[in-house]
């Protein structure tokens, strides 16, 4: 089992296309840490000095991470992460 | 009730129970009406709201022309309220929004400049302000930013539902310009202690995020996250499903964010339960569906709902 992580497409140049790909790890930051090992470059688009990119939204099970434990959040197999840019609504 | 004119009958909506879909006696959710104001909208009290500002601060008087981003509501309301007030409105619109609330716009008299389908809100929000900067003698009121937007709520809507509903533990709605949780928010944290104010926030198809490049993302200037207890993120399929839910079971025939606001109502009743903890969870139903029948929400499978759905900003 691992951790299903869904990119969004403009992220998708890391990931050869893929809309969602699976790393595992036992936080969120870990998680990243894989993703960066299999795809160069991811972590700097969703992580800046330690913390989130601010337009970054990041859910774990459709959470914001945010308000869960930021890259602290621990994360299990079975778990899904969705990555998406913010956008306005109203 | 008796009011002096449509304007004045704004808010005041009512709060009912769900007996179907709340999970039991001790764990209950109530469903705040706002479909029942003068234009069918919660967007009402923001919109008036605004306006009766930007008019005490002196920078609204008759003949003026008003200028907003908005995917539908927030303009409707501030067509009505503009026509009364005799004001000329310009609403910068998404393209892929319904053709129902352009009718609806045109209607009331209002004009419609269209921005790009790709990026949703976030370029309606771009090319308004760039129409802005070129006719300063236009005043963009911009319910992102606008603190008339959340105070209304805090003024309005969180009393209501106080009122109503003393023993309120959740409140949940969905996160537009985020100014009705941050303002009823607020106003139940300042009267209501340990309330969980929870965001429902639409995830729409990749069309909308397609080309949102991660650097020039939108964060209403009004979002503060320290109001929120949590924000989930719900997707269409989920949104339609409790939509058809809430018709099916309760006979509430409400717009599909007011599906996205009772997906996560429900998880926090579920999570209620779990915990074996009383809740009275008040979520929003922010419009009725009849602007939404063009989209198909409403018939055949859920798949082809969603379908029709995608590329459509729903909320």
């Amino acid at each position: 089992m691992a951790i299903e992580v869904r990119i969004p497409t403009i992220l998708r140049t890391y990931t050869d296309g893929a809309k969602a790909v699976d790393a595992s790890g036992a936080t969120l930051d870990e998680l990243i840490g894989d993703l960066e090992a299999r795809h160069p470059g991811l972590r700097a688009r969703l992580v800046d000095e330690g913390k989130l990119r601010r337009f970054v939204n990041v859910y774990l099970n459709d959470e914001d991470v945010r308000f869960l434990g930021g890259l602290g959040t621990p994360v299990t197999d079975g778990d899904t992460v969705t990555v998406l840019p913010a956008v306005a609504g109203g | 009730m008796r009011f002096d004119s449509l304007i004045d009958s704004v808010g005041r909506t009512p709060l009912v129970g769900l007996p179907r879909l709340s999970p039991s006696d001790e764990v209950r959710i109530w469903a705040k009406l706002e479909d029942r104001n003068p234009t069918g909208s919660i967007k009402d009290r923001p919109a008036l709201w605004m306006i009766e500002q930007a008019e005490k601060d002196g920078l609204l008087s008759p003949g003026c022309t008003i200028l907003e981003p908005t995917s539908g509501n927030t303009g409707i309301s501030l067509a009505m309220s503009a026509r009364l007030k005799g004001y000329r409105l310009i609403c910068v619109m998404p393209e892929n929004t319904s053709e129902e609330r352009r009718q609806l716009l045109r209607m009331w008299g209002a004009e419609i400049i269209s921005s790009p389908a790709a990026g949703g809100s976030n370029e309606a929000v771009r090319v308004a302000k760039g129409l802005a900067a070129e006719n300063p003698d236009w005043v963009m009121l911009y319910q992102y930013g606008n603190p008339a937007n959340w105070r209304s709520h805090y003024e309005s809507t969180g009393p209501e539902i106080l009122e109503d509903l003393p023993t309120i533990t959740h409140f949940v709605a969905g996160l537009g310009t985020t100014g009705t949780l941050m303002g009823v928010g607020r106003y139940l944290r300042e009267q209501v202690p340990g309330v969980q104010i929870v965001a429902a926030e639409p995830r729409y198809g990749e069309l909308v995020y397609g080309l949102r490049n991660v650097d020039e993302g939108f964060i209403p200037e009004l979002y503060d996250a320290s109001v929120l207890t949590t924000r989930f993120s719900v997707s269409s399929a989920d949104a339609l499903a409790r939509t058809r839910e809430l018709l099916g079971a309760e006979g509430i025939f409400a717009g599909i964010s007011t599906g996205c606001a009772l997906h996560a109502a429900l998880g926090m009743a579920r999570k209620a339960v779990q915990a074996e903890e009383r809740a009275d969870i008040v979520f929003i139903v922010a419009d009725g569906g009849w602007k939404y029948l063009s989209t198909g929400a409403y018939e055949g499978t859920l798949n082809e709902a969603e379908d029709r759905l995608e590329g459509q900003l729903w909320a």
